[in-house]
């Protein structure tokens, strides 16, 4: 895994850990993400991380582009010997899939789409091997997923599925980016799922919407309060199908006031996942429902 | 104090100079396109550079004064009126409680910056005042501006009438317009004669461009250099693994439309780019109209870096006009 750097004009200085996507350029990432934020170098005025890169913003009347360079490249021995732990918490996320407003959306934009003649979900059960879109759906909130990197728009989480790769769902993103998403749409592009934060443009597949608010600039809903984003990088997610009751009723319970999704702290280490990928699952999976 | 709002202009906002600090989170920095123009706005009616005003694009608003104020217009060149009677632009006048401020059709660019002594004083989100509207964040209630809004404003003075920015000092793009570009990111994934032609070719800015990005047509398509796509980044040759965007990026969907994004940009996603509109230029994006005639620059990290410092340079030179 050899690191690329480049500049993004002259504020911007891009690291790519990987061109691939794994778990292990996510942690590689996030460690020297980490490392850059701690070393407190000059004139970096923002770190953002991603999937398998991050980007620094700095201001060049600050620090020549060429120092920033060596001083950020320092770092790379050092962070790939970070311990691959992280201490975070297992979230679960409610999902009405094959639901009207996504549906409605997708067809709107059909001329946009690979296969303009059937759905996000068939053609993305189709292309996957899988017999049914229920399998898929199965498949889809079978596993949990890592949040690899909050961005797009506000709040809006990246999401890699903890599977072996080759059972990893990989769709192609749509030809050319739609204008429209509705809000809290679950999506898939690549091998990344997403929830859509707010509504907008997009170019993920389109498989479902949550009840559940993830960004509120308002700080009403009840578990957005302390701060309007609810996803950091690093969270774990775990779907759950639901219908359309029990969406309405969500929904409700959301304006209420008194909608709260069960969360549990954890602590995960890439190299047990590793070892033992379904059995880090069914932990984890143990520790969100206590049992 | 208040300005009443008759009419919103096309798509009016709340814009200061930004809130950097939450692109790790999606949220953009956000503020006027054309931050110069705002910075000279405000030092003409003897505010902050960094306070709020409006930004308006294509179409003026039409707003009523509740107290005496002062307002300076800058940016693109639409004539403003006050109760009828045409004022210059980049020039600090008065507008007395109970007059009204309308304006004339655009004559060049694409927006206007209006500030108010006293500055539009909603309250900051994230530290600022600017609207970011996909998040409702910031502003006159997260969106744009709107027919009976009242907006708030501070505190001013009117000591500053009559002052103005001289001609050499008002920032304007050229004819054909030109955006210098450091080529970088995923440069390479185009091929040699793509690179040329990229920036050999004269591109229009196309309908589809707004604060979030601008858009650009009529260039040649590129052509990709042949590989075995990374796992994780989808099946088209212009995908990658969803990385950061930089501020002024050129992403390319597909070869065939670039689009560089601006203050209201989508932090990443899965689109290559073939690299970034120096800091130097960002400023003259926003105030190019639709079909206007583009071409790219490339230039190397010594020439942004000496256009940055030309660039300070100007700005010193108008602030001194101030000092």
């Amino acid at each position: 895994m050899s690191i690329r750097y480049t500049f993004g004009g002259d504020e911007h200085l891009f690291v790519e850990c990987s061109e691939d996507m794994s778990l292990e350029a996510f942690f590689k990432s996030l460690s020297m993400a980490k490392g850059v934020r701690e070393s407190g170098i000059k004139g970096v005025t923002e770190i953002c991380p991603a999937n398998a890169s991050f980007q620094i913003k700095f201001n060049p009347d600050i620090i020549h582009p060429d120092d920033i360079l060596k001083e950020v490249k320092s770092i790379e021995g050092a962070a790939a010997k970070a311990e691959p732990v992280l201490k975070t918490r297992i979230v679960e996320i409610p999902v009405f899939y094959n639901d009207p407003w996504t549906h409605e959306t997708l067809m709107r934009f059909r001329e946009r789409h690979q296969d303009p003649t059937g759905t996000d979900l068939d053609y993305a059960a189709r292309i996957n091997d899988y017999g049914s879109v229920d399998d898929f759906v199965g498949a889809h909130s079978g596993s949990p997923w890592f949040v690899s990197m909050v961005g797009f728009v506000a709040g809006l989480p990246f999401m890699y599925q903890m599977v072996e790769r080759q059972r990893q769902i990989q769709v192609p993103k749509y030809l050319r980016p739609r204008t429209d998403t509705p809000r809290l749409t679950v999506g898939h592009g690549g091998c990344f799922g997403c929830i859509y934060s707010v509504r907008g443009a997009g170019g993920y597949q389109m498989f479902g919407i949550t009840p559940m608010p993830i960004f509120d600039p308002t700080q009403t809903t009840s578990y957005l309060c302390d701060f309007m984003v609810f996803f950091r990088p690093g969270d774990i997610v775990k779907f759950k199908p639901i219908d359309r009751d029990a969406y309405d009723q969500a929904v409700e319970d959301v304006d209420k006031g008194r909608f709260a999704p069960p969360i549990r702290e954890v602590s995960f280490d890439l190299r047990e996942f590793q070892k033992d990928i379904d059995g880090t699952n069914a932990k984890l999976e143990g520790m969100l429902y206590g049992h | 104090m208040a300005i009443k709002v008759l009419h919103h202009g096309l798509s009016t906002t709340v814009q200061d100079l930004g809130r950097p600090g939450y692109f790790h989170l999606g949220i953009p920095v956000g503020g006027a396109m054309d931050r110069y123009a705002m910075r000279a706005a405000n030092l003409l009616v003897g505010n902050d550079e960094g306070a709020a005003g409006l930004e308006a694009v294509f179409i003026g608003p039409k707003l009523e004064f509740t107290e005496d104020a002062l307002v300076a217009i800058t940016g693109a060149d639409m004539p403003a009126k006050v109760d009828g009677v045409a004022q210059p632009g980049w020039t600090a006048f008065k507008v007395k409680a109970g007059q009204t401020l309308t304006f004339d059709f655009l004559k060049s660019g694409a927006r206007i910056c209006i500030a108010v002594s006293g500055g539009i004083d909603v309250p900051e989100a994230l530290g600022s005042r600017s609207t970011y509207p996909i998040g409702a964040l910031g502003g006159f209630k997260g969106r744009p501006i709107a027919a009976s809004d009242e907006l708030p404003v501070g505190k001013g003075s009117l000591a500053n009438e009559g002052k103005t920015v001289v001609e050499e000092l008002r920032r304007k793009p050229g004819m054909p317009a030109e955006l210098r570009v450091l080529p970088g990111l995923y440069w390479h994934r185009v091929t040699e004669e793509s690179q040329e032609n990229f920036f050999a070719d004269e591109w229009k800015v196309a309908n589809e461009a707004d604060r979030m990005g601008y858009r650009f047509k009529g260039g040649r398509k590129l052509d990709f250099v042949e590989r075995d796509q990374p796992f994780g980044a989808g099946s088209d040759p212009s995908n990658i693994v969803d990385s950061c965007y930089p501020y002024g990026s050129i992403q390319v969907p597909g070869g065939t439309e670039p689009i560089i994004l601006h203050r209201d940009a989508v932090s990443g996603g899965g689109y290559f780019m073939v690299g970034t509109v120096i800091s130097a230029d960002m400023d003259l994006i926003g105030q190019l109209q639709p079909h206007t005639p583009t071409r790219f620059v490339k230039v190397t990290m010594e020439e942004a870096l000496a256009a940055r410092k030309d660039r300070a340079a100007l700005l010193g030179r108008l602030r001194a006009t101030f000092a």
